[in-house]
């Protein structure tokens, strides 16, 4: 591998790596708000809300620097992807601005809390569904023609993409589950372990159904899970899976607070690494490879520079933020 | 129905319309994160509660503009690439890596330390809470140190050169490229105009709470701090937005000459055109008022030296004089009004009357939004001011768009206006509900803040404070 490509590959790993930290951390957020409807107002309601209050904001982050990182590193690749997916990314940016805004707002007004807990809601909804769908449509390939998107502004939309979109919308409530489940007790507690027992049989089908659409897409896919060494790694999907269904089943029965969030964090980190396997080393599938896509060296290297140091300056106090508000959010405490 | 230069216009708008709403939200946030350093400093080195009253006072306003700021910037990140993904591909090996710098050192500080800066004060103890207080403001600063350093490499590119793609690719080493001819000037201009516009929002709200009761402590307090900036900043910014406007007569000349409206060049002295109705198809000013040779003592320092004007410029090339001439004196006209407003504040300290001078107080009130609307005023004369070009001379903006159908961008169009005004339109009114309520003793604080359930040990601050959490009602 000479060093350009080392180089590319470092970024595609980084770029990989904020993209799972947003999926994970905003997922557990968004999880909250697409359930949010199903738990009381008022107290479960508020507790639920402010167990992610002092977070949200640096979960999203994560999706800003996949942007911006995107841009830096692969610039080909960051044009021609958002001008294919424009309307679910036009669609994902305003509904996190309503979701993103509630967090503030609802408190604000107490006489329209109903109405910011429906943009809270909405907006996270529309936002996690809209993320499932582009991930299905650049899983299904984008058109490209020269150095621009050359397909109509309505190609994202086919029933793949769709059965992504509720996926992600099925496995983020579950995080989000398993993160209320962690973070508060009594009734909000219990209200969200009834809610795993649903939602963890339905992310496990929609993984399932995903994988299997996915190898009927194209013939590269089934070469490439199935080609070695990949298949090396494929080929224990199916007995991990079930090994961490047994765990997460068995963690609910005995009533366990952070096992199934863990699990659940790791069935999302393997599901990430098929995806990788899947795309690699395309950056949009059969038409633009990473090399293709990259940045100069030059870019790149001044950017490692900085990642190097501040990525796990990062790490270290977002960290200590989660310890500072460590602990279960008590019912308590409002006036 | 649509054609492609209906496409590029409506891009146009959509860009200009989000980032106008995004850079009201950061020009009161660097502000005032600031503000809320300097107050917490102050009551832990004075030990006065005054000062932790007026900070959560404000830091309940901060987290409300802070979150519109998130939510609008967010936007703009990916909007690079939605709208203009032709730009993002030729210039997004420059400009992606200091945007990337911008998301790693500053927005994840700022993020990273929110949480604790707005819910933790009773979770950290006092000095670590002012550290948290102290990352969120500078994270704020490197941020405007970044985006300005990209805004102003596409106003006054250097450092790079074009490969065989037709990407522009670093050159000459990355400080060539950071520390462009103009960035210096518009960091420290756009910096201050931030400072300052917080200072009249601050004053404002100040005045208003004086003009109810003249004896309130709370609102003594942050008028006074509010009118020391005024008096001392707005002259500062006046300068320093002088020098910036030479540095711009270097290096896009043909920007100052629409700022000044001059169609025509004048090779004996040029006259500052105080008004007129400017007429970009017959590239000549209506009903001017002008003061003769002033234009080139302003600028050349020489009542005689020739200035040319926009009839040296290629038609294809000038800028739209219409707008950009008028929100250039909408932005001066302001300045000088906060200049007045300060120099007003100081004689009316000298004369012990600076909270109860009904007429200080009103003119302070009514300059309260005038920070915001001169900030956008100058942002756009700058970014309308150097078009038609995305990278100044070398890019037009025509060849910078997205290939997107006229109508999906119509509809975004449409979408953004509706949900901004809604949604950054009731945020507004909670700010205002939020600031006509007066500061007090014991101000609460937060409404939101995850209190925890027994079980973890309270940090120090807890007994350090002696003060029962307020948040427990």
């Amino acid at each position: 591998m000479d060093e350009s490509t080392l180089l590319t590959n470092i970024w595609a790993g980084i770029l990989a790596f904020a993209v799972l930290m947003y999926v994970v951390m905003d997922g557990f957020d968004l999880g909250i708000g697409v359930l949010f409807p199903v738990f009381g107002v008022g107290r479960e309601r508020d507790t639920a809300m402010n167990s992610i209050a002092p977070v949200w904001d640096g979960n999203e982050t994560w999706l800003v620097l996949g942007g911006g990182g995107l841009m830096a590193a692969f610039p080909l690749a960051y044009g021609i992807i958002m001008t294919a997916l424009y309307p679910p990314l036009i669609a994902m940016l305003l509904a996190l601005v309503f979701r993103g805004v509630a967090f503030e707002f609802r408190w604000r007004d107490p006489a329209h809390r109903h109405i910011w807990d429906i943009a809270f809601t909405g907006g996270s909804f529309i936002a996690a569904f809209t993320q499932g769908i582009m991930l299905g449509a650049l899983l299904q390939g984008i058109h490209v023609e020269g150095r621009a998107y050359g397909g109509g502004w309505w190609d994202w939309l086919t029933p793949f993409t769709l059965l992504t979109g509720a996926s992600v919308v099925a496995g983020y409530s579950l995080l989000g589950a398993c993160w209320l489940n962690w973070k508060t007790e009594g009734e909000t507690q219990n209200h969200a372990r009834r809610l795993m027992r649903i939602l963890a049989p339905v992310t496990l089908l929609a993984i399932i159904a995903v994988s299997v659409s996915t190898l009927f897409l194209g013939g590269e896919y089934v070469d490439r899970w199935f080609a070695m060494p990949a298949v090396l790694v494929t080929a224990q999907v199916p007995l991990i899976i079930a090994i961490l269904t047994w765990r997460f089943a068995r963690s609910l029965q005995r009533n366990y607070d952070l096992a199934p969030f863990v699990i659940t964090l790791v069935v999302f980190g393997l599901s990430f690494v098929g995806l990788g396997i899947s795309m690699y080393p395309y950056l949009i599938p059969n038409s633009i490879t990473l090399q293709m896509a990259a940045a100069p060296a030059s870019s790149q290297v001044f950017m490692l520079v900085g990642a190097a140091v501040l990525v796990p300056l990062i790490l270290a106090y977002t960290a200590w933020s989660y310890w500072v508000f460590r602990g279960k959010v008590a019912h308590e405490g409002y006036h | 129905m649509f054609h492609d230069a209906d496409a590029l216009l409506l891009a146009r708008f959509q860009f200009g319309f989000t980032v106008s709403f995004h850079f009201i939200f950061p020009s009161f946030s660097i502000g005032l994160a600031s503000y809320l350093a300097v107050l917490e400093a102050l009551w832990l080195k004075t030990g006065k509660t005054l000062y932790l009253d007026l900070f959560k006072y404000w830091l309940k306003i901060f987290a409300v503009v802070f979150a519109m700021g998130v939510v609008s910037g967010i936007v703009m990140s990916y909007q690079f690439g939605s709208n203009w993904a032709v730009f993002s591909d030729k210039a997004g090996p420059v400009i992606g890596p200091l945007m990337a710098y911008e998301v790693l050192t500053a927005f994840f500080l700022e993020a990273g330390f929110l949480g604790v800066m707005l819910f933790g004060m009773l979770k950290v103890g006092r000095r670590l809470h002012f550290f948290a207080t102290l990352m969120v403001a500078v994270g704020t600063f490197i941020s405007a140190f970044w985006i300005l350093s990209v805004n102003s490499w596409m106003q006054t590119p250097t450092g790079y050169a074009i490969n065989a793609d037709g990407q522009f690719v670093p050159a000459a080493g990355w400080a060539a490229i950071i520390f462009n001819p103009s960035f210096p000037y518009r960091l420290v201009h756009t910096v201050i105009a931030a400072y300052l516009t917080t200072a009249l929002a601050v004053g404002a709200v100040g005045a208003w709470h004086l003009l109810r009761d003249s004896k309130q402590e709370h609102a003594r307090k942050m008028f006074s701090m509010a009118m020391w900036m005024a008096a001392l900043v707005a002259p500062v910014q006046i300068f320093v937005g002088d020098m910036h406007g030479l540095n711009t007569l270097e290096h896009q000349p043909a920007k100052v000459m629409a700022m000044e409206g001059h169609y025509q060049s004048h090779p004996d002295g040029a006259p500052l055109i105080l008004f007129g109705i400017p007429n970009d198809a017959e590239q000549r000013m209506e009903h001017a008022i002008e003061i003769p040779k002033l234009s080139s003592l302003i600028l050349k320092h020489d009542l005689d030296a020739p200035l040319n004007g926009l009839d040296t410029i290629a038609p294809e090339n000038r800028p739209p004089v219409k707008v950009v001439f008028w929100t250039f004196r909408v932005m001066v006209a302001l300045g000088f009004l906060m200049l007045l407003l300060g120099a007003c504040s100081l004689l009316a300290r000298a004369r012990h009357r600076l909270y109860d001078w009904r007429w200080l107080l009103r003119f302070a009130l009514v300059m309260g939004p005038s920070g915001f609307i001169a900030v956008i005023a100058g942002w756009m004369t700058t970014e309308i001011g150097r078009q038609p070009f995305t990278i100044y001379g070398l890019m037009r903006t025509a060849d910078s768009v997205s290939p997107l159908a006229a109508p999906a961008v119509a509809t975004s169009l449409i979408a953004f206006v509706i949900v901004y005004f809604a949604v950054f339109g009731m945020g507004t009114w909670y700010l205002l509900k939020l600031m006509s309520h007066a500061p007090h003793t014991r101000e609460p604080d937060l409404p939101n803040a995850p209190v925890h359930a027994a079980g973890i040990t309270p940090a120090p601050a807890l007994a350090a404070a002696g003060t029962k959490e307020p948040g427990h009602g």
